[in-house]
């Protein structure tokens, strides 16, 4: 196997509306702020990954190079449903690790803010006459007549499936808000995340209704933003300048994992099983267990999605999430902080950029560099990030001991 | 009398209406879609239709207030467990507010109508009620 690969340079743009900047500008903001952070050039890279989901055919690797730099390398352009960013990163990793390359840059981005529902938006017109079609030979669209496709949906059942098998006898929507409160109030303090206000429990459950017990403040923010990464094998560091060792983020296990099949994914996505994979996988590649963490970021792309991964990222007991989350473990004055950043639900979700922004942020504070909302004396976070279909990314991050 | 067809071809209407799965002759997963080969154990050698109980119990639900443009909401979209085959679908018949659904409940297949196209033919929709109506 070969060395271990660093992080020397990370960045994220602000998320939110950035009416003015298409694509490729935020994905540029973003690779020269990597490049710049990591104290290297477009000239001292040898591969590039990148990723904007919805830009899918289009090429963003190349479109980027024509911005800020055409030197000839192979490019990867990737697209993995939400987990984009992480594969994108992942696929920089890999073939350092293989031995190809001695820099590589990740590169997501995505431009959302205005987008509604993502699936499920629109549907499929009836026929005149009722005909046949696809694989269910279906005579009807069957988004809303059999269940739903819409993610507010779809993640509400993934909430409510797993209080159904640890029979909670609470109450859903304040459980779940309660989730959402937390994250809300996280965000008041990273100036980057798109919206920034605290919001009450009354506030958030009596908001607007989208699916059940998700309403819109527990539901990922539509919006812009791109985020990158710079990553250098071991012995290139080793020629690099002491700063440049120092601020270094160890990536201590980089893992990428599909869903096996589970009886009952054909009709809800099973969530857990390729988390749970990830994880398991991850803390046996860095040789850290989920008590040596100092923060983690996870994919709560709805407030009902982050309760199953405290389980799921073994950060609880089996079973324990709602336990888990009533003793203030998650907070950032609790004993595992979960998504300091305010998570998808205030910081935004641009699909491609969340699986390398959410490394961002732990980077941030295994640096030291956070500012009012460092988490201090971090030395391990994790960063997780889940698209359906599925992939899953868990990238365990370690500071330096330089 | 009027012609009549199932919303999926998973929905068998003949007799008392059921829902139908294709299941791997290798390894017993079951589909309600059309397959190439078995998604569990990668075996292709073929499938057999097999019914699907038509009574279980609600494992998840949602009450979607938000959809596209045409689809009547709040409408309750659920998974209920029929005799170990899990299955997506409405819960009908009940109205769709968290005091009248509820996690673990006993439901049952209903059918109804979804319309009549213009060569006359009836399609027909399914979901799942309460057994006991509260």
């Amino acid at each position: 196997m070969a060395d271990t690969v660093w992080i020397l340079g990370i960045t994220m743009t602000k998320f939110g509306k950035h009416p003015d900047a298409d694509t490729v500008d935020l994905a540029a903001e973003a690779a020269l702020g990597a490049l710049a952070d990591g104290g290297v050039t477009i000239e001292d890279v040898d591969v590039l990954a990148a990723g904007n989901l919805l830009g899918a055919g289009a090429g963003i690797g190349q479109q980027l190079q024509k911005q800020i730099g055409q030197t000839g390398i192979p490019v990867y352009n990737v697209a993995n449903a939400c987990a984009t960013g992480a594969t994108a990163l992942r696929t920089a990793v890999m073939a350092i690790k293989a031995g190809e390359a001695d820099v590589g840059l990740a590169v997501g981005v995505e431009k959302l803010a205005g987008a509604g529902l993502l699936a499920g938006g629109t549907r499929a017109g009836d026929s005149d006459t009722w005909q046949p079609r696809g694989r269910y030979g279906a005579v009807a669209a069957l988004d809303g007549r059999v269940g739903t496709e819409t993610m507010p949906g779809v993640f509400a059942q993934v909430g409510m499936q797993y209080l159904h098998e640890h029979r909670y006898g609470g109450t859903p929507l304040e459980l779940f808000a309660r989730i959402s409160e937390k994250n809300h109030a996280h965000s008041t303090l990273n100036p980057l995340a798109a919206y920034t206000k605290a919001m009450s429990l009354e506030q958030i459950m009596g908001d607007l209704m989208i699916a059940y017990p998700n309403t819109r403040p527990m539901c990922s923010a539509n919006c812009d933003g791109a985020a990158a990464a710079v990553v250098v094998s071991d012995a290139t560091l080793k020629t690099l300048s002491r700063e440049q060792q120092r601020r270094a983020v160890k990536i201590s296990a980089s893992v990428l994992t599909s869903d096996p099949w589970q009886e009952g994914c054909q009709v809800l996505p099973d969530v857990n099983t390729l988390t749970r994979s990830a994880a398991r996988q991850a803390y046996e590649q860095a040789g850290v267990g989920p008590d040596d963490l100092d923060l983690v970021e996870l994919h709560d792309c709805f407030a009902t999605a982050e309760l199953v991964h405290y389980d799921n990222l073994g950060l609880c007991e089996e079973g324990g999430a709602v336990d888990f989350l009533e003793s203030g473990a998650p907070y950032r004055d609790g004993r595992m902080p979960v998504n300091v950043s305010g998570g998808l639900q205030s910081k935004g979700h641009p699909i491609a950029a969340t699986g390398i922004a959410n490394i961002w942020e732990v980077c941030h504070h295994l640096r030291g560099e956070a500012g009012p909302r460092q988490i201090e004396g971090a030395r391990v976070g994790l960063a997780h990030v889940i698209g359906l279909g599925s992939a899953c990314g868990v990238h365990i991050l370690e500071r330096s001991a330089a | 009398m009027q012609q009549r067809t199932p919303i999926v071809d998973y929905l068998v209407l003949d007799g008392d209406p059921h829902l139908v799965a294709s299941e791997c002759e290798q390894c017993g997963a079951r589909y309600f879609d059309r397959r190439n080969a078995c998604a569990a154990c990668g075996a292709a050698g073929g499938f057999r239709q097999v019914a699907i109980d038509r009574q279980g119990e609600l494992r998840a639900f949602t009450i979607v207030s938000m959809a596209a443009p045409g689809i009547d909401v709040p409408f309750v979209a659920g998974v209920v467990d029929c005799g170990g085959t899990t299955v997506r679908a409405n819960v009908v018949n009940t109205p769709p507010d968290p005091d009248h659904v509820r996690l673990g409940m006993k439901l049952r297949l209903a059918t109804f109508p979804l319309g009549t196209d213009s060569a006359g033919t009836e399609a027909v929709g399914f979901g799942f009620e309460p057994l006991e109506q509260s």
